[in-house]
């Protein structure tokens, strides 16, 4: 007996391990043969305070969290510190269980722990009535004792894996496995130990009388599981990306670390510097004097960053910057996404902007996207931004191995060898003609570095003539600042043309209703349509990647061929829509929005009522935290 | 062959080189004590051995930040106070380039006293001339993080309540291992210490001071001047980090009541530039990261061999 899908939830502590042992088991389903996603809630703390992890599990594609899920393992919180009357943050040791309990599906199972969930709270929630009029089926054991027996308290995240495996009669094999390769030694044997007694222990001890069985799959290919941040970093690698500045911000961090990690070992330079400002600023200077570099942040560290950017849309200095959003204004939510930076990414610095960003919408698109943010970088000398959010950073999903099986391009673009210099224009003084506008191929003069034979120029933030001194000349300003714009045109043709499309398609294309979205919501709005489409609604999707330069002949096509079209995304004023209708002046009556913007990521259930509610015209939200914001005129 | 043949190139390098052949008009007031520096660096430069093109100028905005749109090297004019942290990751980046950071008072000790602070801090091997005329030269006489208290501009009617900020004493603080003060008013002086900074292997740092007589109406205020090392009222170690934190003291308490002491103020040869110190934990590669990329054989790791740890 298999099920159709695990939802599998375990709750605790920050700290408590609970983000390792996720990971881990995530791991072994996927080794198992499952196709895996992961969703990390967690709050801005360090020790206590409610977290879970949720891994979807199925033997079919998964793109989203999916909705709901179907099995609890709530350890209890070691941190939480005896409740005082309305404390600010409440019962925190009976949270991993309490809080979870509206979204645990019907027939679904409760694991708690009793050695940290006290019985008697637990009777204040009504469980028992709750879990009868759900048929959950609910085992209360003292994991921490167990994990103390063997080894330490700390394991007990073990026993709860025991007895997760034991329930859904898993094979312990791939977890045991993992185990290995992760500890050796008394730990090791301990853990070894509380795994099977945890399992052992189940299967003696209690009836199975539940549905719900570990589904079962198989992989053709080999499987790696890998988060947002990862194929970020992977991307920026071989992209032939070596220099990285930065600052820690979450969720911006993971990339940050992992390319410092790795960098020492692949002839790369990372620094940790005083500020954002800073950190672009050395990314620049990086880039200038000939190193394929990038910076990042989230929000409030890019607000920062504003400055660098504009001067390396001035000096036509290439550069990446990635900027992984999560809930504003301000400090806002650490650690809880939102796709409410759009508008601050596409105009932020003075002046017109010259800058490419890019919205990747999966893991896949991460990797892809962050390497032609380079490619155009450095052929089109101005910054590339990545913009994705806390819910990409964070989410693990499985990819074949094969898809990361490329060349790296460590190509600098349009940037001259010293023999070419000689070739290239110079004026009177000798000087080379770098921002040279008369021969300038797909509006790029080709640069030189520091330290050529013959390459000698200024870049400054101010207009500057060809060879770089500061202008004020009318006719100068002109040429020099049409050049830096219309690149933007002639990387749309260039990505319209050279690349296959960075927009995502799903649904029956000849349906009348359209759903369009951008980034990180893109996985929930295609299991939606598939939803709709199953249930007999002509539904189609768009998910958007190039927000600038915009894609407006797709979209446009994609637009005209339907008749009504609702765009979602995590925010509350509808930011993309507006730029749909900025970048192509009309649709302004075909276009409803679903917001949604309450700290987690859309569910497919919600985007699914969303519709429905909107077809049937009804005067009502369709949940209580997602909003229909009408088309104009409605 | 190198990507980067004018780096380190032998030949007679002639002063004049680092005048544009087609030279601009100069933005400067007549008078400006900036025509010092530009001065000091042109006549410095060859006699150390540098040519043009191995040299990155990186200025932030200001007065001073023009510098490099009259001394023809590679330059970089960036944004206001934010010259240091793109100058030491281009040194980083290409660590063969001389880079030589420029910017004034209100740009170096104000909007970017911190990048100021953590460059020291690290000791990037650079030099970095800071213009100080204790004013706001180009927004047009505002008080600056060294005026004087009590000065009274525009935009501090009544008199700055301000106590001036201690530059020299700040970089010994933050970690300097060269710091000097030194005048337009006394080239030969100027010359040599620059010269002294680029040869120096760290973060060098040069408190120039350079009248404003534009906005500085009392422009003599730097004169005379006197010379540390030269003058027998001044007997002090220049290696001796307390003497030195003394002798910055009195300068920088005095400086506003006409008596300008200038000179080299610390000299530290042993402390390890930052590259050498990220050499030494293992994050600096041995081959400068800019020349890789003209380097056909070089190997290019890619992220399928990271995979791995994901399967």
């Amino acid at each position: 007996m298999t099920s159709d899908e695990l939802i599998w939830r375990i709750a605790g502590g920050s700290g408590d391990g609970i983000d390792s042992t996720s990971q881990n088991f995530a791991k072994a389903l996927m080794r198992s043969g499952l196709d895996v996603f992961t969703h990390r809630h967690y709050p801005s703390r360090i020790r206590g305070g409610h977290t879970y992890v949720e891994i979807r599990a199925a033997d079919h594609e998964v793109q989203s969290r999916g909705d709901g899920y179907n099995f609890l393992l709530a350890l209890g919180d070691s941190f939480a510190r005896n409740p005082k009357e309305e404390a600010y943050y409440g019962n925190e040791e009976l949270k991993p269980l309490s809080e979870n309990l509206d979204d645990l599906r019907e027939g679904g199972i409760i694991v708690y722990d009793e050695g940290l969930i006290d019985d008697e709270e637990v009777a204040d929630i009504d469980l028992e009535a709750r879990a009868e009029e759900n048929d959950w089926h609910v085992f209360p054991m003292d994991l921490r004792a167990l994990a103390r027996e063997h080894g330490r308290e700390v394991m007990r995240n073990t026993a709860g894996v025991g007895v997760t495996a034991a329930l859904l009669e898993m094979d312990l094999g791939h977890i045991e496995d993992l185990m290995e390769d992760a500890m050796g030694g008394d730990i090791l044997e301990a853990n070894l130990e509380i795994l099977h007694e945890a399992y052992d222990t189940i299967n003696e001890e209690y009836d199975f009388e539940h549905e719900l069985r570990a589904p079962e799959g198989s992989h053709d290919t080999e499987q790696a599981l890998l988060s947002g941040s990862n194929a970020i970093a992977y991307g920026a690698i071989d992209a032939g990306c070596r220099f990285i500045a930065g600052y820690p911000m979450t969720p911006w961090t993971d990339v940050f670390t992992i390319l410092t990690q790795n960098f020492p070992d692949m002839g790369g330079i990372s620094e940790q510097v005083e500020d954002e400002i800073a950190a672009a600023a050395l990314a620049l200077g990086a880039s200038h004097a000939g190193a394929k570099a990038m910076s990042g942040s989230s929000g409030g560290g890019f607000a920062l960053m504003s400055e660098p950017l504009g001067l390396a849309e001035m000096t036509e200095t290439p550069l990446v910057l990635v900027e992984s959003m999560r809930a504003g204004p301000s400090t806002g939510m650490p650690t809880k996404p939102e796709q409410g930076d759009l508008e601050f990414v596409l105009y932020t610095s003075q002046g017109d902007s010259s800058r490419v960003v890019f919205a990747p919408g999966n893991i896949e698109e991460a990797y892809e996207q962050t390497r032609l943010a380079f490619e155009i970088a450095w052929d089109y000398q101005l910054p590339s931004i990545i913009i994705y959010d806390q819910k990409l950073s964070g989410e693990n999903t499985n990819v074949d191995v094969e898809f990361f099986d490329r060349d790296p391009s460590p190509d600098l673009g349009a940037t001259l060898t010293e023999e070419e210099l000689k070739e290239a224009a110079h004026d009177a003084s000798g000087k080379f003609k770098r921002f040279n506008y008369d021969e300038a191929e797909n509006n790029v003069s080709p640069r030189s570095l520091p330290g050529q034979q013959g390459g000698r120029y200024l870049a400054t933030g101010n207009e500057h003539s060809p060879v770089g001194h500061i202008s004020e000349d009318p006719d100068n300003r002109v040429a020099q600042m049409t050049r830096r714009i219309e690149k933007l045109e002639s990387i749309r043709e260039d990505l319209d043309e050279e690349h296959a499309s960075n927009q995502t398609y799903f649904g029956d294309e000849t349906a009348e209703y359209g759903i369009i979205t951008w980034g990180s919501s893109q996985g929930a709005v295609a299991e939606a349509v598939e939803r709709l489409n199953e249930n007999g609604y002509p539904v189609k999707g768009l998910g958007v990647s190039d927000m600038m330069p915009f894609p407006e002949r797709e979209v446009t096509d994609f637009l005209e061929s339907v008749d009504e079209a609702m765009v979602v995304e995590m925010n509350a004023t509808a930011q993309f829509r507006g730029l749909i209708q900025k970048e192509l002046g009309r649709f302004g009556d075909k276009l409803t929005s679903l917001l949604k913007y309450n700290g987690n990521p859309f569910e497919p259930a919600e985007i699914v009522e969303g519709y429905e509610v909107n077809l049937e015209g009804e005067d009502r939200q369709p949940t209580a935290q997602v909003r229909i914001e009408p088309a104009a005129g409605d | 062959m190198s990507a980067f043949n004018a780096i380190g190139e032998e030949r007679e390098i002639d002063r004049d080189e680092f005048t544009p052949g087609v030279e601009p008009q100069p933005t400067w007031c007549p008078g400006c004590g900036d025509f010092g520096v530009l001065k000091a660096l042109k006549q410095a430069l060859p006699e150390v051995g540098k040519n043009p093109e191995e040299v990155l100028t990186v200025t932030g905005i200001g007065c001073s930040g023009k510098l490099n749109s009259y001394l023809d090297t590679y330059g970089f004019h960036t944004i206001h106070g934010r010259s240091l942290p793109v100058a030491r990751a281009a040194k980083l980046a290409n660590p063969e380039l001389e880079v030589i950071a420029a910017g004034g008072d209100g740009d170096g000790y104000g909007i970017g006293g911190n990048h100021f602070i953590h460059t020291a801090r690290e000791n990037h091997d650079m030099t970095y001339i800071v213009f100080n005329n204790e004013i706001f030269g180009l927004t047009k006489g505002q008080t600056s993080p060294t005026s004087p208290k009590g000065h009274k501009s525009k935009t501090q009617p009544s008199g700055s309540a301000k106590t001036p900020l201690r530059p020299l004493s700040l970089s010994l603080n933050a970690g300097a291992s060269y710091i000097a003060r030194t005048a337009a008013v006394n080239p030969n002086q100027a010359k040599e210490i620059i010269k002294e900074a680029i040869e120096h292997d760290g973060f060098a740092h040069i408190d120039f001071l350079t009248q404003c007589p534009t906005w500085n109406k009392d422009a003599r205020q730097y004169v005379p001047y006197i010379d540390v090392q030269e003058s027998d009222d001044y007997d002090f170690d220049v290696t001796d980090r307390r003497e030195a934190a003394e002798m910055m003291h009195e300068t920088e308490d005095v400086l506003n009541e006409g008596t300008v002491l200038t000179g080299r103020y610390y000299v530290d040869e042993d402390r390890p530039s930052y590259s050498e110190e990220k050499h030494a934990v293992g994050e600096m590669p041995d081959q400068p990261l800019a020349e890789r990329y003209f380097d056909d054989d070089a190997e290019w790791e890619r992220s399928y061999d990271l995979l791995d740890r994901h399967t």
